[in-house]
């Protein structure tokens, strides 16, 4: 039986891992390699790097670091921030990542999803989506969430956007629920069980995991394929062997 | 061979993207693989890996410009097809509609989704073994593998080890000098690496 996915999210800016809260103020949490070989050793499942700085400096990401974390790392591994075209994937995925994931990017140009699938396989292309809920109750997308002094708000809904970026060939669809970003409080399983209902690709919850019993909420209740968190996991308030076990002890299938 | 592990391995590039990942994973098991771009760099290799993330027809177009579909089809050594590598050994593929390299008998398929099911298949599954292989040597149950794919090949008598998503698939097959795995065994922790280091010291009969 398919195992459901504890992925912990390493924001990386100038090549270290950073955390911030909602978004801004972000703190030093270490260093890449170190990071990335402790959550493999404890059970993680998958890692995403984010590449904070990417994006909104219209650069692609450094592939230095992603070779080396290909070399050292034998679970798969994603890599976000800033890649805006076949070329910048290609560098990313032949310097040793799995998966290459993209916001931005494919808001301002959503043929760019039909390309990397083409290109890659639908397999490789992860569309990472940020939402929050507006004045009107309806969530919508929000793009250059890397910098909050130049976040934009294109105006999409989110289960618009989710529906187009699977028929141009999204192969995963990581859902950042912004309003409960770096909070702790609980994942958004309202809106996740909105979006799992149209979501046909692996889903991916992200944003407000805060202690155990979040994560045997979000699969339980918001049935989606893998959940991702950040803080809990680099300040150590959540250690994946033990987050694992309970999700077993809870019903849900895992890999011990 | 050097302590029971080929040492001369050729890693083919098919224009797969994960060949540094296999490149890298067999680094980890002290091996320098050889990156091999046509069919006279199999020339000498003890073993013969063809990974592969991608489509089946651009891949198999690609191994026949270069000489590879004849090479590997003419092939002593041990071969191991990886993920789409492993579905170029079948016949033929629906992804496509292409013939393959017809190494082992049988046709790929597309996975079929359903409510809850999600295709592609990404993530862990538990694999199970069917049959003995020295290629499955200390792999306790449950082992987990790291999957990505959309299509799969059906459990016939080369299949050594399947894993269920909806509908039973192959996993793992070998017939004489020929091996696949669908999973990442680059990506699949410590089952990987041991299903890869039996392949390196795997002497087929």
């Amino acid at each position: 039986m398919l195992s459901r996915r504890i992925i912990p999210c390493l924001d990386v800016r100038d090549g270290r891992v950073v955390k911030g809260v909602r978004f801004r103020d972000h703190i030093d949490m270490g260093d890449i390699l170190t990071l990335a070989r402790g959550y493999r050793d404890e059970g993680a499942d998958e890692l995403v790097f984010y590449d904070i700085t990417a994006s909104p400096q219209g650069r692609s990401v450094d592939r230095d670091w992603v070779e080396q974390v290909a070399r050292v790392l034998d679970i798969p591994f994603c890599v976000a921030g800033g890649i805006r075209s076949v070329a910048d994937a290609r560098a990313v995925l032949h310097a040793g990542a799995d998966k290459i994931s993209i916001n931005s990017p494919a808001l301002e140009r959503p043929v760019l999803i039909e390309e990397l699938a083409e290109a890659f396989g639908v397999q490789c292309v992860v569309v990472g989506i940020d939402t929050q809920r507006e004045a009107d109750g309806q969530w919508r997308v929000r793009s250059h969430t890397g910098d909050p002094e130049n976040m934009r708000a294109p105006g999409k809904r989110t289960l618009d956007w989710i529906s187009e970026a699977q028929s141009r060939g999204a192969g995963e669809i990581v859902l950042n629920c912004m309003d409960s970003d770096g909070v702790r409080s609980g994942y958004d399983i309202d809106q996740l069980r909105e979006v799992r209902d149209i979501c046909h690709v692996p889903l991916v919850a992200s944003g407000g995991a805060g202690i155990a019993q979040h994560f045997i909420d979000v699969f339980r209740d918001a049935d989606v394929d893998a959940a991702l968190a950040a803080s809990v996991f680099h300040s150590g308030v959540l250690a994946i062997s033990d987050l694992k076990q309970g999700l077993r002890d809870a019903g849900i299938e895992v890999r011990l | 061979m050097k302590n029971g592990i080929a040492n001369d391995v050729a890693l083919i590039d098919a224009g797969g993207a994960n060949l540094g990942s296999v490149r890298y994973a067999l680094e980890r098991l002290g091996v320098d693989a050889r990156i091999v771009r046509d069919a006279n760099g199999l020339h000498g290799a003890q073993r013969v890996i063809l990974p592969g993330v991608g489509a089946a027809a651009p891949a198999m177009a690609l191994l026949r410009e270069r000489g590879l579909d004849v090479a590997l089809r003419a092939l002593d050594a041990p071969l191991l097809g990886i993920c789409l590598g492993m579905q170029l050994l079948f016949d033929a593929s629906e992804e496509g509609d292409v013939a393959c390299l017809g190494l082992l008998p049988g046709t790929v398929r597309r996975m079929q989704g359903s409510a809850g099911l999600r295709v592609p298949h990404m993530g862990w599954n538990t694999l199970e073994i069917i049959r003995e292989s020295a290629l499955l040597d200390g792999i306790a149950m449950p082992a987990h593998a790291y999957f990505v794919h959309g299509y799969a090949t059906p459990v016939t008598d080369d299949c050594i080890a399947s894993c269920t998503h909806g509908d039973p698939f192959a996993a793992c097959v070998q017939r004489g000098r020929i091996a696949g795995m669908q999973f990442h065994p680059e990506r699949s922790a410590d089952v990987g690496s041991t299903l890869l280091s039996n392949f390196l010291r795997w002497n087929p009969e």
